[in-house]
Formats: structure tokens, C-alpha cells, sequence
């Protein structure tokens, strides 16, 4: 493909509430198998994208781990390959990203020694697949300046959360506003972009010299008017994880059929880091139903309706129900859950209670846990 | 390049005793444990020992192993010096041969081994169960001035007659070998590992090199135990098991459902890597039941599976109820179909309400000693038709359609083989 990617892996978001503690959203565990970043960077990998740069700075500690070999996406390579950029202290900065553009703007050596005429720019928080290269071919054919993935949400939905966009009829974007209150558009960002290279390193100069740091805020709503930005309407599934909520429902939906076909089953694959875990495992007196469960689990108690990460273990005479267990957790004999997400690597004590009264709750407890 | 140790492993074998489960892949390559291949764990024994050269022979249907083993990434053995090399017969100028024994596949490979010029080579085929550090055997090596090291573990004296003992002085110094004695006089069987310094093992390959079909076994130790040199015994007390058998095959995948069972894979220590096929968790459906069992990823479980092992992407159908079986990677288990002990290999189709497993323990007519251990084995890539019913020690391979089984049933002790291609 002729184009590089950037993914920007940056971010925490305080309607995360304690999830992001521990890591950058970007690294949050999905679906059972994978962290949200495994989508993206399948998807750049499945459209051939060659070159690709995380970038990444609040709590990067799980997803440098997750990023620790490039070879599982196909990044291993002598060309290109997967570059995980973090603030560095140089001689004329010493700042940390102060913002989307900002991070870009700081490795943008890495930009001008690139040849490829074209940039990816996409999220490492969205859930999807898509070609990138259909996107491009969209872009060149509109002459845009920057095409902006776009996703009609249905009419229900909380736009607060979003960046809502109004295009014309040739689907130049007329109106763009980030979060808004109130809206009469239900077009929302998908955070992921087209730029040409030479465009996008002139843009983030005039930012860095006018003391701006966004790249939606600065650029995309600024330049709107006088750039071409083009609105590529994303026909198949989107979501993206933005809060606590909206992560247990994104990870629930992996409970439908239809979901798991799409991005579990069906070419292209999405991957993932794969670690030698075990087949799961079922003792006596083990009860699953409408389930998801990962490698490495050892279940002994009854599960319906949730999903298990990797390596949980369930111990006898436990209730687990409507809920998302995530990575290493060990939960002691006769435990109730209901309605909760529990944080990884943690332990739940024997007979604990935790029961999601008003929406999801997030349950760490932070237990020792005794290793022979 | 110098390596200290670099590891052979055997892999060409047929392993005709499974047979229609090697019917197209070499024993090695065979699935187990749900998700893993039998050659996994001496791989992973040489990684977590340290060894990172490992030449790999094949000869028999490699198409599978090749596959698996690839540049070695799933063991950490890509390597810039050493890894894994697959090593299969050449044509040479003075004529080509295919391996034909054991001991003739290392000789025909003294240069890949000249090429690390290492003190020891560790000889190991692969098709047993276990986990054991070969480092700590290497030092045992050591410690005796060995020329050989043979890894050694007690039978049951009754079945001693069927491996090679040895006889040893207290100092665990080999005195005599005896190849499947009819009257064993010991019980420390040989377990197919050995560590030869390379010096001698060279000797007398080449010394040897014109014995036809020169094997391990019969022909390199007894030589060098003649010769004066010195051998030892490392006895060896972990779980160790030979899958030779559909019987011991079955019985080993069984044996790590229990509680806590004696060969772990949920232990941290001494991993057990493979080639992943698939990365997705597994379903479990709202009908769906699971029971001491494990099941691997991306499979997708409607019915009911107990007592039974699933490999990667296996599907079990509304209804249908899998017990005492194993059910290999892709493989389709229609609905309201009942399996029982049965050992079901890759990408098979089992059909809607079949029975699989009814019926009397009658030996198989055609094969008694590969199907007689009250088992149905269905080869990889069959179909079985909708609706038909299979007994017990039966083995079928191949396309099947319902004009193949009167009656729709194909009685205990048959077998049932198309041939063909695609078949």
C-alpha cells in the first residue's frame, strides 16, 4: 500500500474510570484473546500497510509489553516494520505529547524520512475491520485534502462522546463539532484518517509554530473550510471503547453469533500476540452457557452469559453470571458475581459477594495471592 | 560456530500403529492434547534446556511437519546462529537413499552436525510425552566421562520385553543391552534419548556406515558398548509416555483432564510451546454443557461434551453429546449426533444424528493389533453421512457416503478406507 500508518495510542479517558489505571485504552483486553489494539494494527497489516507508528505515552507499560515482538502482525520485517514512539527528552523538546497533533508533530523526522505519498492515521481504540485501501481509493478519487472514516450510529445513540461530523452531498464535510451537547447529525468520527504525507507535515509545522497541539481541534475543524475534508461513510461494524459502559457492551457483543463470525471466523484474521496457554479446562461440576472463555482458563463453577480472558480460573461452587473476568483472575470457592468487570490479575477471595447494582461495576479487590 | 550440545530429533517415522491418524502425516506431527502436536514437547524440552540448535529429520509424509515447524517461532528458535533445520533425504552424486534407520539419518547428516562442531549431540525421536531438562542429563554425561548416556526409566517387569533394557553396575555404568528380550533381566528401559559425545558417535557411524537399515538400537549401541566404551544409564523418574498406540494415545490425552494431572500444562514452569492455530476464546452456547474436559480455542460448543479433549475450532452441533473421545482441530460433530470413544482426526465432518461408539468390543477384522482397544478412529478429511451408526474398533478414512454403510451401519471390527485423491 502506498501509504504509512500511525497509530495513536496515547490516550486515557476518565469515563474509563479504574480500568485505565493500569494501562492505556489502546491496550484494554477484547473479546476474550485480544487487546482493542490488535484491530488496528491487523487492519493495517491485512491492507498492507509496510510501516506503522504507535504512538504511545499514559501508562504504557501493558501495551509496550503486548508490543514487545512485532512479528504477530506481521511487523517483523527488514522493511518497515512497527515503531512504538514515547516522549523523549531531545535538545529543542522536552515536553510530553501535549495532544494528537503534538505526538505526531514530535516524531515527524520520521514522517519526512518516509517516502510513501500517503498516512494512515487511525486510533488504537476502535473496534473494526476495514481496508484501508478502499478509504485511499475514496480519497484520491474525491482530491481530498484529508478524508475523515465517518459511521452513521443510530438515532438512540449518546453523541457526547463523539466527534459528529454534517457532510454535503459529495460528502465534503461542511460541519464538524467534538462531543457536542446537542447535535441534529448522527455521523460520527471514527478517528481514523487519510492525509497525504507532504500535506500532513505542512500542517503540523504551522500547528507547532501557532503553539497548537489537537489534531481534530487544530486542524480537521480549523482547516475545514479551506481544505478538502471528505467524509468515508463506514458501511460495517464500528464501535470504540470510551467508557466503562461502552467497553462491557463492545466486549458482550462477542457473545453474538453474527459478531463472531465477522471478525473471529471470516478472512481477514485479526491477531493477536499469542501466548502457549493450554486448552481451557473443564472439571467437575462446571456449567458454561452463552460464553466466551479463553486459552488457559480452569473453570470449576458455573458461568453464563460472560467472558473469560485468558488464564482465569473459576473455583468450585461459583456464580458468574452477566460479567467480564478479565486476564489471570483467580476467583476463590463460592463466589457470587453479577453485573461487574473484574480487573486482571487479581484474586477474588473464597464466598466474596460483588453485584452490579446500577450498571456495571468494576471490582478490584487487590488480594495477595499465595504461588507454590 | 561451536555449540556445546545440538539436538537431533527423529521425526520420520510413520507410526503405522496409529493407523489411519498417520495415514497422511507423520506421528510426530500428530495433534494432542487439544492444541498440540506430539513433537511439541521434545521441541519445547530442547528450548527450556537451553539447546538451540535442533536439526529435525523427516522422511515420511513432512508435509504437516513442515508446516508446523516453520523457521521454529512458536519454540523462540529462530535463530540468527543455530534454530531449527529441517532435514530431509537428498540426492547425492553417488546416488541418492532415503534414511534407512535410524542411525543411517544421523550419518547421512554428519555435515549439518560438522557445522556446530559441538562436543555432544542428544538423539531424540518424537513421539513421547514428557518434560525433562537435558541439561541435568548432560551433566550426569559429564560427571561420568561418558561416551554414551542412555535416558533410562523403570517398567513394570512384564512389560519390559517390549523396549531395550540395560544391565548396569551400581555405578550405573551399562554392562549389557538387550534389545525386546523375550526374559528381560532388568527393568530400566531405554527411552529413546541418548547423549553421545560426538567424537565416538562419528566414529562409528562411519564405521558402520555400510550395515543396511542402521538403527540406534541394534546396531550403534551395542557397538560401542563392545568397543569398550564407557555407558551409563540416567535413570529417570517423571511421567513419561509413549503414544505409540491408539491406545496409549487415547489413554494420554485422557489422563490430563483429571483434577490435577500428573503431566500439567497449566504450570508456569517448564512451558509446552506450539504453533497456535487460533487465537479466539471458545463459545459455549446457552445449550451448550461442558464436563471435565478441555476444549481449545475458537470452538464453538452447542451440545454436550464430557470426558473428552477438543483441539482449535472444533464445532459440536445442537444436541449432540461428545463422550470419552478426541476430537481433532476443525473437525464438525453434527447435530443430535453421539460420539463415544472415539479419537476423531483434522477437518473431519461428522454428519447430523449418527452414533458413533455402539455395540460390542469385537476386534477389528482387517487390523486387530492397530484397533482393539474399543475405539472408533476416523482418519483426517472424512465425511461421515448423516444418520448412519459406527461400533466399536472400527477405523474409516476418506469420503464416505451412506451407500458405504449397509443398513446405514457399519458394524464393530469393520474398516472402511476410500482411497483417492482429495480422499
Amino acid at each position: 500500500m502506498r501509504a504509512i500508518g500511525i497509530v495513536l495510542a496515547g490516550g486515557n479517558n476518565h469515563r474509563m474510570r479504574e480500568l485505565t489505571a493500569k494501562r492505556a485504552v489502546a491496550a484494554m483486553p477484547m473479546a476474550g484473546s485480544y487487546r482493542s489494539i490488535d484491530f488496528v494494527l491487523s487492519n493495517m497489516s491485512n491492507s498492507h500497510v509496510q510501516k506503522v507508528a504507535v504512538l504511545t505515552q499514559y501508562n504504557s507499560r501493558s501495551l509496550n509489553e503486548h508490543l514487545n515482538s512485532a512479528k504477530w502482525w506481521d511487523f517483523g520485517r527488514k522493511q518497515g516494520g512497527l515503531y512504538v514512539f514515547t516522549p523523549t527528552v531531545t535538545a529543542e523538546n522536552s515536553f510530553w505529547y501535549r495532544g494528537t497533533a503534538d505526538a505526531i508533530y514530535q516524531n515527524i523526522d520520521w514522517l519526512k524520512q518516509s517516502h510513501e505519498p500517503y498516512v494512515v492515521i487511525a486510533s488504537g481504540d476502535g473496534i473494526y475491520k476495514l481496508d484501508y485501501n478502499k478509504v485511499l481509493e475514496y480519497h484520491i478519487e474525491k482530491k481530498a485534502d484529508i478524508t475523515v472514516v465517518c459511521k452513521e450510529m443510530p438515532e438512540e445513540t449518546d453523541m457526547t462522546r463523539f466527534g459528529v461530523m454534517r457532510a454535503d452531498e459529495d460528502g465534503r464535510v461542511i460541519d464538524m463539532e467534538e462531543k457536542p451537547m446537542m447535535t441534529n447529525s448522527n455521523l460520527v468520527s471514527c478517528g481514523i484518517y487519510i492525509i497525504r504525507r507532504r500535506q500532513l507535515i505542512e500542517l503540523l509545522e504551522k500547528c507547532a509554530q501557532e503553539d497548537r497541539y489537537d489534531f481534530v481541534r487544530d486542524i480537521l475543524i480549523r482547516y475545514k473550510n479551506i481544505k478538502k475534508v471528505y467524509a468515508y461513510k463506514l458501511d460495517s461494524y464500528w464501535n470504540s471503547i470510551a467508557s466503562v459502559e461502552s467497553y462491557y457492551e463492545t466486549n458482550m457483543e462477542f457473545l453474538k453469533p453474527e459478531i463472531r463470525k465477522y471478525f473471529l471466523q471470516e478472512e481477514p484474521e485479526v491477531y493477536s500476540k499469542v501466548q502457549d496457554l493450554p486448552p481451557a479446562k473443564y472439571n467437575a461440576g462446571s456449567n458454561v452457557k452463552n460464553s466466551l472463555v479463553a486459552s488457559g482458563c480452569i473453570i470449576n463453577g458455573t458461568v453464563e452469559n460472560s467472558v473469560l480472558f485468558k488464564k482465569v480460573f473459576v473455583g468450585s461452587n461459583c456464580v458468574i453470571k452477566n460479567s467480564i473476568i478479565l486476564n489471570d483472575v483467580y476467583l476463590g470457592d463460592n463466589t457470587y458475581i453479577e453485573n461487574c468487570i473484574v480487573e486482571s490479575r487479581d484474586t477474588i477471595r473464597a464466598n466474596s459477594r460483588y453485584v452490579g447494582e446500577d450498571g456495571v461495576k468494576v471490582v478490584i479487590e487487590k488480594s495477595e495471592r499465595y504461588i507454590m | 560456530m561451536k555449540k556445546e550440545m545440538i539436538a537431533m530429533l527423529l521425526a520420520g517415522g510413520q507410526g503405522s500403529r496409529l493407523g489411519v491418524l498417520t495415514a497422511k502425516v507423520a506421528k510426530p506431527a500428530v495433534a494432542f492434547g487439544g492444541k498440540y502436536r506430539i513433537i511439541d514437547f521434545p521441541l519445547s524440552n530442547c528450548v527450556n534446556s537451553g539447546i538451540d540448535t535442533v536439526g529435525v529429520l523427516t522422511q515420511y509424509q513432512p508435509l504437516r511437519l513442515n508446516t508446523h515447524i516453520g523457521i521454529g517461532m512458536p519454540w523462540d528458535l529462530d535463530r540468527n546462529s543455530g534454530g531449527v533445520t529441517i532435514l530431509s533425504p537428498y540426492e547425492k552424486s553417488a546416488g541418492s537413499d532415503w534414511y534407512s534407520g535410524t542411525a543411517n539419518a544421523i550419518y547421512q547428516n554428519i555435515d549439518y552436525i560438522d557445522t556446530y562442531n559441538p562436543e555432544y549431540v542428544l538423539i531424540l525421536s518424537g513421539d513421547h510425552i514428557y518434560k525433562m531438562d537435558y541439561e541435568v542429563m548432560l551433566e550426569y554425561h559429564k560427571d561420568n566421562d561418558a561416551a554414551v548416556t542412555i535416558a533410562c526409566m523403570p517398567v513394570p517387569w512384564d512389560e519390559a520385553g517390549r523396549f531395550g533394557v540395560v544391565i548396569t553396575d551400581d555405578d550405573g555404568r551399562i554392562t549389557e543391552f538387550e534389545e525386546k528380550p523375550e526374559h528381560p533381566r532388568s527393568n530400566l528401559a531405554s527411552m529413546g534419548i541418548y547423549i553421545f559425545t560426538w567424537k565416538v558417535l562419528r566414529e562409528a557411524l562411519i564405521q558402520m556406515k555400510e550395515i543396511p537399515g542402521c538403527d540406534f538400537g541394534k546396531h550403534i549401541l551395542p557397538e560401542c558398548l563392545g568397543n569398550g566404551e564407557r555407558l551409563f544409564a540416567y535413570e529417570y523418574n517423571g511421567y513419561w509416555k509413549d503414544v505409540g498406540t491408539l491406545g496409549s494415545y487415547w489413554e494420554a490425552n485422557m489422563e490430563l483432564i483429571d483434577i490435577i494431572p500428573e503431566f500439567n500444562l497449566y504450570e508456569e514452569f517448564w512451558k509446552i510451546y506450539t504453533k497456535s492455530d487460533a487465537v479466539p476464546p471458545l463459545f459455549v452456547s446457552a445449550d451448550g454443557f461442558i464436563e471435565r474436559s478441555i476444549v481449545s480455542g475458537n470452538s464453538t460448543i452447542e451440545g454436550s461434551v464430557i470426558n473428552s479433549v477438543l483441539g482449535a475450532g472444533v464445532t459440536v452441533g445442537n444436541g449432540a453429546v461428545v463422550r470419552d473421545s478426541i476430537i481433532m482441530k476443525n473437525t464438525v460433530i453434527g447435530a443430535g449426533t453421539t460420539v463415544d470413544r472415539a479419537i476423531i482426526a483434522e477437518d473431519v465432518v461428522v454428519g447430523e444424528n449418527c452414533v458413533l461408539g455402539i455395540g460390542e468390543d469385537i476386534p477389528n477384522k482387517e487390523n486387530p493389533k492397530v484397533y482393539s482397544f474399543g475405539l472408533v478412529t476416523i482418519g483426517e478429511n472424512s465425511v461421515i453421512p448423516s444418520g448412519v451408526q459406527i461400533g466399536l474398533n472400527t477405523a474409516i478414512s476418506g469420503r464416505t457416503e451412506l451407500g458405504d454403510y449397509p443398513d446405514g451401519i457399519l458394524a464393530g471390527g469393520e474398516t472402511l478406507i476410500k482411497a483417492g485423491e482429495g480422499a
